[in-house]
Parts: C-alpha cells; structure tokens; sequence
C-alpha cells in the first residue's frame, strides 16, 4: 500500500503540480509544457538564471570609469554592475537593505555613491551600507538602535568575471570560474573577436519576443534552420558552395560556436576547374541586388570566418555576421515572452569603411534584419502551436542523439546541448 | 519648396506604405539617399547603427525585394497618422523639417497595436520637376522597444 504522505519520488520540488507528462530520457525529446507553464518559469529564475550559471550583465566598456554603473536585472533581481574607484568591477542588487526600493533608476550612469531616494540610506560603489538619515535622530529623538550595524546589512554581492571586455556576474557561491564554465574552446571563440580590442558600443536595441526564452535560445544553437527559415542569401543567390563550417559544444553541453567560412582550397579548385561557373549554385530565382556593396564586407579576423554564433547558457549571444558584431542578452518575461537586448558593437580603431561596413550590415541583423527578422515571429508560431498539447514533446534526431561538436551544422547537436545543461540546472 | 509642398509628399508617403505599394516606396527618395530608422535613446547617444540603414535607393529598392522575395513574416499592414511638419530655415544642402507620426500595425487577424511612435527628421531637395525628394530620412523611434519585428519600413 502505497504511502500518500512521502513527497514525490520524481525530483518536481519546484513546480506547484507534476508535468502534464514526465521528461523522456535522452535529450531528442522536449515536452511543450516546458514552454508554457508559469511555475517552470519561476523555477528558471532560481535554479538557471539565479542557480549555478554565470550570466552577462554589460560590457566593460559601458562602465569605463570608476563610478559608471550599469542597472539590470538577474534572473529577473535588479542589479547594478559599478565600476569602483580602484577600477574592479562589483555587482550587488539594485534594491535598499532599508525598505526593499531601487537604488539606483537609470539604466546607466555614473555616480561617486548610491543613495536611495525614499529615505536617502546609501551605498559605497562596492555595495555596502555607508550612511542612514538621521541615524541618531533629530535633538535626542528616534533614529537607529544603538545595536544597529550597518556592516551586517548591504544588499546581496555576486560573483562577477571579466571576459575579454564581456562582465559575467553569477548569484552562485557553486558555480565554476568562469574559464572552466565556459570551456577552451569557446573562450577561444569569444577571444577571436573580442580579445585585445576596445569595444565600442554602435547600437542598443530591444526585441520583444512573443515566446518563451528557451524558443529563442533554442533557435540561437539551431543551425538547421539557418538556410531553410531564412532565404535572403538563398533568393539573391548569394550562398557559396566553397564554404565549410562546423559546431563546437561545450562539455556541459550548455555553450556553443556554430561557424562557417571560405573554404580557400575548394575555392582555389572550384577556380582552377574550368567549369568554374557551373559550381556556383543555381536557383530559380532571377533576383539580384540593386546594391551589392551590403555584402562586400571585410575579412577583419584574418581567418576567412564569414558566420560565428557562440552562446553561453544561459542567455547570453556573441554575434559576427561578416562584420556585424552584437551582443544579445536574451531576459525571460513570465512564460510567453522574452526581452531581447541588442548591443551592435564596433572597435575603437574602427576604420571609416570598415565602420561603414559595420552599418551597412546591421541591416543583416536585429529586428529588422535580412536573416534574423525570421527569428522574431517563428518563436511565437512554436507558442502558440503546442497551445493545448502540453502531453506531447519536440524532436530532436538530426544528426543523431548526442550534444557534442561536429563537422557539419545539419545538425541539432547544440540544441540538445542546451537542454543537456537546462535539465542538469533544474533537475527537471 | 513650400509646406503645403511637403506636407502633401508626406501623405502621399504614407498612404504609399500602408496601401502595400513598397515598389514605389523608394520613389520619394534622392538616388544617393539615406534611409535610417533608430530610437530617440540610439540619436540622443550619437549612436550611428539602425534597425534599417541605407546611404543608397538601390537598397531601399533591395529591401522592399527582400520582404517580398525572401523574408518571411506574418501578414500585416500599418496605419501611419503624420502630424504637421515643423520647417527650418532652407540652406545649401535643402530643407530640414521634422514632422512626427504614429503608426499602428494591423495583423491579419484584425489585432491592431500602436506598434511605433516617433518623428521623421527629413532633408528635401527638389528633383529637376521641382518635386521634393528625401535627400535624408532619420526616423527616430520614441520607444527602444520592438515587438517581434520590424518588416515594413516606417
């Protein structure tokens, strides 16, 4: 006779009822009700996003000087990245240990304290506790008890990193170094672009998705759909037969680097061939561009790398489309929507066509963008089409079973990668 | 250029766009235009990338194949209302005015959103029939905010 009184076997301590159907093993199987249920999403934020990850919070760049502070949020806890006068980084939430209000408002600023507006308590760059009106009351009446330590309160600290100019901040006590999170050859990855340079920042912009985070996430690792869902470079017959590429995943499973480039060898044959116009792929499409110069960017890397999306579980994208360079914060909002916060990026030594280049492209990217404007709304036809199918689940088979790097990207090895380190977060 | 001149090139702009004619969209700009649509925040900041950006009509006319062609997209369609635009002095390189709008955006399921608000900060010139054509369009958007994604040009 069974025992009503025990909990659960089934590891579902976070959620307020049990799944409509339990997980199948193996990661080709994902079952909608992860997309739509309120308490998964609240589970996210304290086991993923505030849980044993590492998170983006801004660029070093933004917080060049002591005093330049960044608000944001983790896991869905406003936080604020300040550089300090001694020119480290600090990351501490965004709310007064007095009342529980804002500290600081603005999205960026710079200040030399923080000092809360409701009742002007306030706060070193650091984060601790510094002063309290009235502390000792007016002419010998109220204030503060004696035993009162403000040492003993200041808002929570996080764990912050610093990435080749990319700050990572993690509410996690647990969680590995950031070098060993993230793998050698992500890092690598993030350091092709980024490292040694100085960043400056081009372009903010925020997408409202109409799904949930991890659809957004998902599409991110799936580089499957890239030249099925979006067929700019298909109908202007750009695409390329002497390309090769690849997907690195990270040992988590969690991170990725999906990446095409100029194969030079099957160029240099496709050329010495002298069927050389016969190689080039043929469509039915009679569209060209008006102005092709969008696409005449620059090999500013020096490795013939036309195409790299790297993610870090888990919402954070390092972006290089030619020479479109962004960031993209992916911030779930509740169950059936995400914020998407674009940064387009450029270097300080920029030259002016390269920089031109950098302007021109961006019409590949963002919301408006030739290969990504797709990526806005097919997050939404995922959501509403599981409307009502939360007992069934998502395949996940091309390219076999596994989460690991490959040769090819008609694969969806990342995203099971994904959900590989989203399980081992949640316990779900 | 008078501004009942521009005044009337607006409209005309805008029933072009919310009537589906994108073809002749590019019509109503100089052959070495520029074309950006931003956010108040991106101007403010002096930021120079765009949710579109185009120093050419070639890539006006470019964009309107893409989302014929190419891009895929819920069906829907805008409603842009224009306020009266403010002029400025006429200079050497023609006539600056800044004119503001809001535009809704009709879903093909009839679901209709205030989708963008913002201000048109326009340089014309007149074509060799004395038409006033846009030598510059900056759109700034007054929100930083997109929903899901920006298909038609504002």
């Amino acid at each position: 006779m069974p025992d009503h009184n025990l909990p659960e076997a089934t590891p579902f301590a976070g959620l307020t009822a049990p799944p409509e159907v339990p997980w199948p093993e193996g990661l080709t199987r994902v079952p909608y009700w992860v997309f739509q249920r309120d308490d998964v999403a609240a589970l996210e934020q304290s086991h993923v996003f505030r849980g044993d990850t590492w998170n983006y919070l801004c660029l070093e760049a933004e917080i060049a000087n002591p005093g330049d502070y960044r608000a944001t949020t983790l896991g869905g806890v406003p936080i604020l990245a300040v550089r300090d006068q001694d020119g480290e980084i600090y990351a501490f939430e965004n709310r007064c240990v007095h009342r529980g209000a804002l500290i600081a408002l603005e999205d960026f600023g710079h200040a030399r304290e923080f000092t809360c507006v409701y009742h002007a308590w306030s706060y070193d760059l650091q984060g601790n506790l510094k002063g309290i009106a009235f502390k000792d009351g007016i002419n010998g009446q109220g204030g503060m008890p004696e035993c009162f330590r403000m040492a003993d309160h200041s808002p929570r600290k996080l764990r912050t990193a610093v990435v080749h100019g990319l700050v990572f901040a993690s509410a996690s006590d647990t969680v590995p170094p950031i070098e060993e999170y993230l793998g050698d050859e992500v890092m690598d990855r993030i350091g092709r672009v980024l490292a040694g340079r100085e960043v400056e920042v081009i372009g903010r912009f925020t997408q409202e998705l109409p799904n949930n985070w991890k659809l957004y996430v998902e599409n991110v690792r799936d580089s499957y759909h890239a030249s099925l869902l979006h067929l700019f470079f298909t109908t202007f017959e750009l695409n390329k037969l002497s390309m090769k590429g690849g997907l690195i995943v990270s040992e988590s499973g969690g991170n990725h680097v999906s990446y095409s480039a100029i194969d030079r060898e099957a160029e240099a044959k496709a050329k010495a061939a002298s069927d050389y116009a016969a190689q080039n792929i043929r469509s039915e499409s009679d569209y060209r561009l008006k102005d092709p110069s969008v696409l005449e960017g620059q090999d500013e890397f020096g490795d013939g790398v036309t195409l790299q999306i790297l993610s870090v579980f888990p919402g954070f994208v390092l972006q290089q489309i030619q020479n479109a360079l962004a960031i993209r914060q992916v911030v779930p909002r509740g169950s059936g929507r995400t914020d998407l916060h674009w940064t387009y990026i450029g270097f300080k030594d920029d030259t002016p066509e390269l920089r031109k280049m950098r302007l021109k492209q961006g019409n590949l990217v963002g919301p408006a963008g030739y290969v990504s404007m797709e990526d806005g709304c097919v997050g939404g036809f995922v959501q509403r089409g599981v409307v009502g199918a939360s007992d069934r689940h998502a395949v996940l088979e091309m390219g076999g079973t596994d989460a690991k790097s490959t040769r090819t990207r008609a694969t969806e090895a990342s995203v099971r990668g994904f959900w590989k380190a989203y399980r081992q977060c949640t316990g779900l | 250029m008078q501004i009942t001149d521009i005044m009337a090139a607006q409209a005309r702009y805008a029933r072009c766009i919310d009537t589906d004619r994108l073809e002749a969209w590019p019509d109503f700009f100089t052959e070495d235009c520029s074309y950006r649509i931003t956010t108040a925040e991106n101007h403010r900041l002096g930021y120079a990338a765009g949710l579109m950006w185009a120093d050419s009509r070639g890539m006006l006319e470019d964009r309107v194949a893409a989302l014929r062609e190419a891009n895929i997209y819920e069906r829907h369609s805008y409603r842009h209302v224009l306020g009266l635009p403010l002029m400025e002095e006429e200079g050497p390189e023609g006539l600056r005015s800044e004119t503001p709008f809001l535009v809704a955006r009709i879903m093909r399921d009839g679901a209709t959103d205030l989708f963008a608000t913002g201000r048109y900060l326009d340089l014309w010139r007149s074509d060799a029939a004395g038409a006033p054509k846009l030598a510059e369009r900056i759109v700034v958007c007054d929100s930083s905010r997109i929903d899901t994604l920006l298909a038609l040009p504002l």
